[in-house]
């Protein structure tokens, strides 16, 4: 190392407070991006958890076996095959979505929708159905109801939401393959401390790292208080 | 997530442990650019190496900037660059020793078949570049501070364009990530010869320009000082180093061909 810690961290830091362009334009993106696919994700997964907790139908255990496995496939593999789907031989090739954020959005939703269906199903399945039954029967209507119990389950859902949403942002594989790392374009947190790191300009890669570690100890401490009042209420 | 992460670390723990240990004394580890990984010249050239010297070579490769600093920090025994400029520098810093020039290929700039800014008959690289920046085509740029984007900024500047034009689309990665890239963006873009031919296959793209004293691409071996890093495989390193040298070695340099094709001219001196 021709510099040492203290001097890295100390420019990073200079980097993150001196607003640094190029790093803010980073960070910009890597949230845009990772936010926008979690909320048009957002709803209909969790009204899919929502179906698969409260209604029998055929096929039930399948997809729900389905949206578990999905879980935990590598991000990677979903880069490939977004990556199949866009390319311009591929069968969405004419929409032109490589290399753009659009076909990042699409590759995270992909991405984070297992983990909102899953999570938030495991979240609706701990209800109190009679609850939902005594809703129904007293005349609220279907979004009402659903409303009411998703309320009652505050915690846990948000809890889905929390976890899905640090599954996309500290990604890398499927940025990298689908967005293509492009300056000011589709260069996020992740693809960013990659290439800084290949550079061998470890200032910039520490910057960006303090960002995404302190995303996730603020998720933390979100998720360690949810889970403190979970665990109250549920005595 | 408490015992996954626990049983994760044991079985990282146990993966670490179970690969085999190779003896120090053997293994050379050579930082190189990804245009010799990729072309496959390394794969042609160092079994013959190995047999001959009992040495087991690991190769590294990244761009440029990546190889010479990995070379600064003492993580590799020797590096195989081509950036004139900067490898003069870490030679003169006192980090890199006996240079030798080994081979030269050349760069080419590749662009759509129909070629839009119709650089096609350019007197010069420089040229070339001018108007493609005009037409506000794509330019893809690795932008990872490899020799071949260290080279096109140099184009740059010697045309007088600020790399910042619309359509200038910097990428961050390697040369067979950027030629495909190039490919599904149909733009120009600047690369050494050997990985275009390792790529031709794959790519709707022509070579546009070609030729001048521009884009000539020399490639450098460089040993790591031994008063900087002391605890390297130096005796590794140098015999590497002259065995690319020997006669033999810069026979299999030129004969390699790829596609038919010869990617690279031996070139060094006595």
């Amino acid at each position: 190392m021709s510099q040492s810690w203290f001097e890295l961290i100390q420019q990073a830091l200079g980097l993150l407070f001196s607003l640094d362009k190029d790093l803010w334009s980073i960070i910009w993106v890597s949230f845009g991006v990772s936010l926008a696919a979690l909320l048009i994700t957002l709803l209909p997964s969790m009204l899919l958890g929502f179906v698969l907790a409260f209604k029998q139908f055929p096929g039930r255990h399948f997809v729900l076996n389905l949206v578990q496995t999905l879980q935990s496939i590598p991000t990677v593999v979903i880069g490939l095959l977004v990556y199949l789907l866009l390319t311009r031989m591929g069968p969405l090739g004419d929409l032109r979505w490589l290399f753009t954020q659009q076909g990042m959005i699409l590759g995270q939703m992909l991405i984070c929708a297992p983990v909102l269906i899953a999570m938030s199903q495991a979240a609706f399945t701990s209800a109190d159905r009679r609850a939902w039954e005594t809703a129904l029967t007293l005349g609220a209507s279907l979004p009402r109801a659903i409303l009411m119990v998703s309320g009652e389950l505050r915690g846990p859902l948000l809890l889905a939401v929390i976890a899905a949403f640090s599954r996309i942002v500290t990604e890398v594989g499927c940025s990298m393959m689908v967005g293509g790392n492009i300056e000011y374009v589709t260069r996020n947190i992740p693809t960013a401390i990659a290439l800084e790191t290949s550079k061998g300009d470890f200032a910039q890669a520490i910057a960006l790292g303090l960002v995404l570690l302190f995303l996730a100890i603020i998720m933390n401490f979100a998720l360690g208080n949810l889970r403190g009042k979970n665990q109250v209420r549920s005595h | 997530m408490f015992y996954t992460k626990h049983i994760l670390g044991a079985a990282l723990t146990a993966t670490l442990l179970s690969i085999a240990p190779v003896q120090a004394e053997e293994v050379i580890k050579l930082a190189t650019t990804t245009s010799t990984e990729n072309s496959g010249l390394l794969k042609e050239l160092l079994p013959t190496f190995e047999a001959h010297s009992g040495y087991k070579v690991q190769v590294i490769a990244t761009g440029t900037g990546k190889a010479l600093a990995l070379g600064r920090q003492g993580d590799v025994d020797l590096v195989m660059t081509h950036a004139p400029a900067a490898e003069a520098k870490f030679v003169e810093e006192g980090f890199g020793s006996e240079p030798r020039g080994i081979m030269e290929n050349d760069f080419v700039i590749l662009g759509p078949k129909n070629d839009p800014a119709n650089i096609k008959g350019s007197t010069s690289a420089e040229e070339a570049f001018g108007k493609i920046a005009a037409a506000g085509v794509p330019f893809i740029s690795r932008g990872d501070d490899s020799g071949t984007h260290k080279k096109e900024l140099k184009i740059w500047q010697a045309a007088n364009v600020k790399p910042e034009f619309k359509g200038y689309t910097s990428v961050g990665q390697g040369m067979g990530k950027t030629l495909l890239m190039t490919n599904e963006l149909q733009g120009y873009t600047l690369t050494d010869r050997g990985t275009y031919i390792a790529y031709k296959g794959k790519l709707d793209l022509d070579i546009d320009f070609e030729g001048g004293a521009t884009l000539a691409n020399p490639y450098q071996v460089i040993l790591i000082n031994a008063a900087k890093h002391p605890n390297l495989n130096h005796k590794g390193a140098k015999a590497l180093s002259d065995w690319l040298i020997s006669a033999e070695g810069q026979k299999m340099i030129s004969e390699f061909k790829v596609q038919g094709e010869q990617l690279f001219k031996a070139t060094y001196r006595q």
